[in-house]
């Protein structure tokens, strides 16, 4: 098992490094850099564009470089925590993300545990049940979840809030506690903002994880080893869950692996539409304005969430399925 | 004494007039139609029937286990000494058909006073859970025994049923076993309680002959320790005649033979028992038509030789997988196949039997050896070393038929389509051809032309494998490579195949490599025979000489293995095993 673990690690080494690379790759691949864009916009606004200013920034920057040099440059200040500056900010970039980073992460977390207390019992009902009245509904409403887009369902429930509920459904917080400092109040006001963003983001994963959970335990239930625990004397439902369900959960150890880099970008759309304070609306603008080491920050971390996610979900199934494990 | 006696011959499960039937949308199909059995301590009732018979309904109907949408019609199931309180020690006489199938009583009686174990070990154990942890549930659930009591309960359980090592083995998990193993752990769970009836649904049909006949007699040791009565489902006339005290015979859901084991095999009543009965003598001597086809036609010359073929495979452990393990699948094998000849490779699971054939046909590659085929302009070439396009003549010549027939045809193809696929790859472009061709095949194999447009779900399994068959001969191969191709068929029908095929030899001048792992069959169909034991080939000859009087040890101890289909020459065999 340990060895199990310590190889999934070493693995996963060269796999950042040429992570990272790629990332730095992308970020510089497009026509022209920041300099250049800051100059077009500051043309664009009838300002003068000062030549000396942008020479040294260029120079600041380090982006008259050649192309290893400045990825040598990028990566050993990460490697020391420093993920360089904004240009549009003017902020360092760990500053930017580090507090959106709190509000992505509690959120992610809360949509994967809605998602899953909802999901995985309607599956089983569905599956044990199959082809009963209860079945079909909740096919039908799954299908209705999977097949609406996240931001109309945003849209539906945010006009409805404001409406009819008169309440404020966007953002995280409510005004007063935007800037205030953690405490009881400010806690129950984030859970209270949390309700409606993870309802949207979380209806069609509910949706397809459903239909996933059931498939796969029709697949055990009619297996042999649960003949085998009823002819034990075990009840139907003690013989379900010890069994087949145990055995139908195992590939949802492998869905942790994308569910790291949804942290980041999952939920965009929905983010720009509730206008949430996560790291998805900074990251789509630091990709329009080819803000290079905040792009870059952002392409490297979902490289980086999706090989720990891969990680995790390797060292959990390890531990769930002992077939794995003795490989 | 006299008292023990007298409760002996009273039957403790009575089934009475028992109906079991499925609603289907096509209406109601009756599986087990108005049966009566008596189980009785400390005899082993054999419940006989090939696919379809219903004897494993019966079986399931006895735990209330019928999967929907089967139910139980109408009949009594008696059983007597039941403990349906697990908190009390009183018995009482119980009629288990009345029963819901989800009711606590039924619950109490399954595993308590009825254990029961299945056909396919590995599957009907659950694979995540250790084999402790299987086992101590129904000693938990029965006699509400607490975790240690349990797993002391357990270890004992597992020495009863020689697993060595029985306190690391607790904690195992079932794939960390060897099947015998497995079945072991089976039977210890469904014994653990020490429970008066014990039904057991072909529980040897999916293990080699050795480790069969060593499950049989831990059954038999375990039947007198307990004085239990036992269900034995099988299809196996041997195994009948092996280990059974009384035999019932199902066919189409119906009793058509009940009786003592030794009157129902030397004076069978029903024709259908008569004819498994013949089968099963058959199948035990060299076949006729074989014998007198060589009288006729003596064998030709050789057409494929193989010098010291050797493969491995190769697998990775250690930290980071840098380390290779390899291991020797074949193992410097020669042999000669003659044209017109049934050559057999008879092995256990694992023996390498299967590795080799597809290195003989070359499907995989090898690591050294020769292998000369001979083509029928004489020309002779080494295959070993040519590429997939040089191959394509050797491919024509050699064809293969494959064990499972369900799983070898495209559902989705017909059946002019899956053998006018292969006539199509070896350049016969004309339509008209094509159909004429299939005709003829269809008409060689013994299926009507109207098969050609149906699909293969139309099709039973024998004639699923003759489908498989028509298209093996479809390019007119010289030889056909029969991979295990009638383990998967009942034995009446497996009969008529292995006709078949000698059938086409005759008419076709074909070889066959034949490969199994039941020895009766060997002796029936091959004219010589390679045995193979871990990749090696121990002992190889005429098929009479190493079925008669075997010369290695291992072919010693595995036809010491093989049940006779005779209950009078029961026990009088002396088993030898076989230790390397």
């Amino acid at each position: 098992m340990y060895a199990y673990i310590l190889r999934r690690i070493a693995w996963s080494i060269p796999f950042l490094f040429a992570a990272s690379f790629l990332a730095f790759t992308i970020i510089q691949s497009p026509p022209g850099d920041y300099v250049e864009s800051y100059a077009a916009k500051l043309e664009a606004d009838g300002r003068q564009v000062d030549e000396a200013r942008l020479r040294s920034l260029r120079d600041r920057f380090g982006l008259d470089e050649p192309f290893l040099a400045q990825y040598w440059k990028w990566i050993s200040g990460i490697a020391k925590g420093d993920f360089g500056l904004s240009f549009q900010w003017q902020q360092p970039v760990s500053e930017l993300i580090g507090d959106r980073m709190i509000l992505s992460v509690i959120l992610a977390t809360s949509t994967l545990l809605f998602t899953w207390a909802i999901a995985l019992p309607i599956g089983i009902y569905s599956a044990v049940k199959q082809y009963s009245w209860g079945d079909y509904f909740f096919s039908i409403i799954g299908f209705i979840g999977l097949a609406t887009p996240n931001f109309l369902v945003a849209l539906i429930l945010m006009y409805v809030g404001v409406v009819h509920f008169g309440t404020n459904v966007t953002g995280l917080f409510s005004a007063e506690y935007v800037n205030a400092s953690w405490s009881w109040d400010k806690f129950v006001d984030l859970v209270k903002h949390l309700i409606i963003p993870v309802v949207i983001i979380g209806t069609s994963a509910t949706a397809s994880l459903i239909r996933i959970m059931r498939a796969n335990l029709l697949d055990e239930l009619y297996k042999p080893y649960v003949t085998t625990a009823r002819a034990k004397g075990l009840s139907e439902f003690k013989t379900i869950m010890k069994y087949p369900v145990r055995i139908a959960l195992n590939p949802f150890a492998s869905t942790i692996a994308w569910v790291f880099p949804q942290i980041i970008s999952g939920s965009t759309v929905v983010a720009v539409v509730l206008s949430l304070p996560t790291v998805d609306p900074l990251m789509l603008d630091a990709l329009l304005t080819q803000d290079m080491y905040l792009a870059g920050a952002f392409i490297l971390l979902l490289s980086v969430m999706s090989i720990i996610g891969m990680i995790v979900s390797d060292i959990v199934l390890a531990m769930i399925d002992p077939r794995i494990r003795y490989r | 004494m006299t008292q023990q006696q007298a409760s002996a011959n009273r039957p403790i499960l009575e089934v009475k007039n028992l109906v079991t039937a499925f609603d289907t949308r096509h209406g109601t199909f009756t599986a087990v139609d108005d049966v009566s059995l008596e189980l009785v301590p400390g005899e082993t009732l054999c419940l006989v029937g090939e696919s379809g018979s219903g004897k494993s309904v019966l079986s399931r109907s006895i735990l209330q286990l019928v999967d929907r949408p089967g139910r139980i019609v109408s009949g009594e199931i008696l059983l007597h000494e039941a403990h349906p309180d697990p908190k009390q020690d009183t018995t009482t006489e119980l009629d288990l058909a009345k029963l819901e199938p989800r009711s606590g009583i039924i619950r109490n009686i399954r595993g308590r006073d009825i254990g029961m174990i299945f056909q396919e070990p590995m599957s009907s154990l659950s694979p995540v859970h250790t084999i402790g942890s299987q086992i101590s549930e129904s000693l938990k659930l029965h006699e509400g025994l607490n975790k240690k009591q349990a797993r002391e309960r357990v270890i004992e359980m597992l020495r009863r049923v020689e697993i060595p090592n029985p306190e690391r083995a607790i904690d195992q998990y079932p794939f960390e076993f060897s099947g015998g193993m497995r079945q072991r752990a089976m039977i210890a769970m469904a014994l653990v309680c020490n429970p008066k009836v014990l039904i057991a649904d072909e529980p040897t049909t999916a293990l080699d002959v050795t480790i069969q006949a060593e499950i049989l007699d831990l059954l038999e040791e375990l039947k007198t320790q307990n004085n239990m009565a036992i269900l034995f489902i099988t299809h196996d006339m041997g195994v009948v005649a092996e280990i059974a005290d009384k035999v019932a015979v199902m066919r189409y859901g119906k009793l058509v033979e009940n009786g003592n084991v030794k009157d129902v095999f030397a004076n069978p009543q029903h024709d259908y028992t008569k004819s498994l009965l013949q089968a099963a003598h058959q199948t035990q001597l060299p076949s006729t038509e074989r014998l007198a086809m060589r009288e006729e036609r003596p064998l030709g010359d050789p057409i494929l030789e193989a010098k010291s073929l050797r493969k491995e495979f190769y697998g990775k452990t250690g930290l980071l997988g840098m380390k290779k393990t390899t291991l020797v699948a074949v193992d410097d094998a020669n042999f000669t196949l003659r044209e017109g000849e049934s050559l057999g490779i008879v092995g256990e699971s694992g023996s390498g039997k299967t590795t080799l054939a597809r290195c003989i046909q070359r499907v995989l590659s090898v690591n050294s050896g020769e292998l000369h085929y001979t083509d029928r302009s004489g020309a002779s070439t080494e295959i070993t070393q040519l590429d997939d396009k040089q191959l394509q003549p050797t491919w024509r010549d050699m064809r293969t038929v494959f064990q499972d027939p369900f799983a070898s045809l495209n559902p989705r193809m017909t059946v002019s389509q899956i053998i006018g696929e292969c006539l199509l790859l070896n350049g016969m472009h004309s339509k008209a051809d094509r159909r004429a061709r299939i005709l003829e095949l269809l008409d060689l194999v013994g299926l009507p032309s109207s098969a050609m447009e149906r699909f293969p779900h139309a099709f039973s399994g024998g004639q699923r494998q003759r489908i498989s068959i028509a298209r093996a001969i479809a390019p007119n191969p010289r030889i056909v490579i029969a991979d295990e191709a009638t383990s998967a068929l009942d034995v009446s029908i497996r009969i008529q195949i292995m006709d078949l095929l000698l059938d086409l030899q005759k008419q076709l001048n074909l070889s066959y490599i034949f490969i199994s792992h039941d020895v009766g069959l060997v002796r029936f169909f091959c004219d010589r025979v390679l045995v193979m034991y871990k990749g090696q080939i121990v002992e190889s000859g005429d098929s009479e000489q190493v079925c008669t009087k075997p010369n290695h040890e291992y072919t010693q101890a595995l036809l010491s293995a093989v049940p006779i289909a005779d209950p009078t020459q029961r026990g009088q065999q002396k088993r030898v095993r076989y230790q390397q």
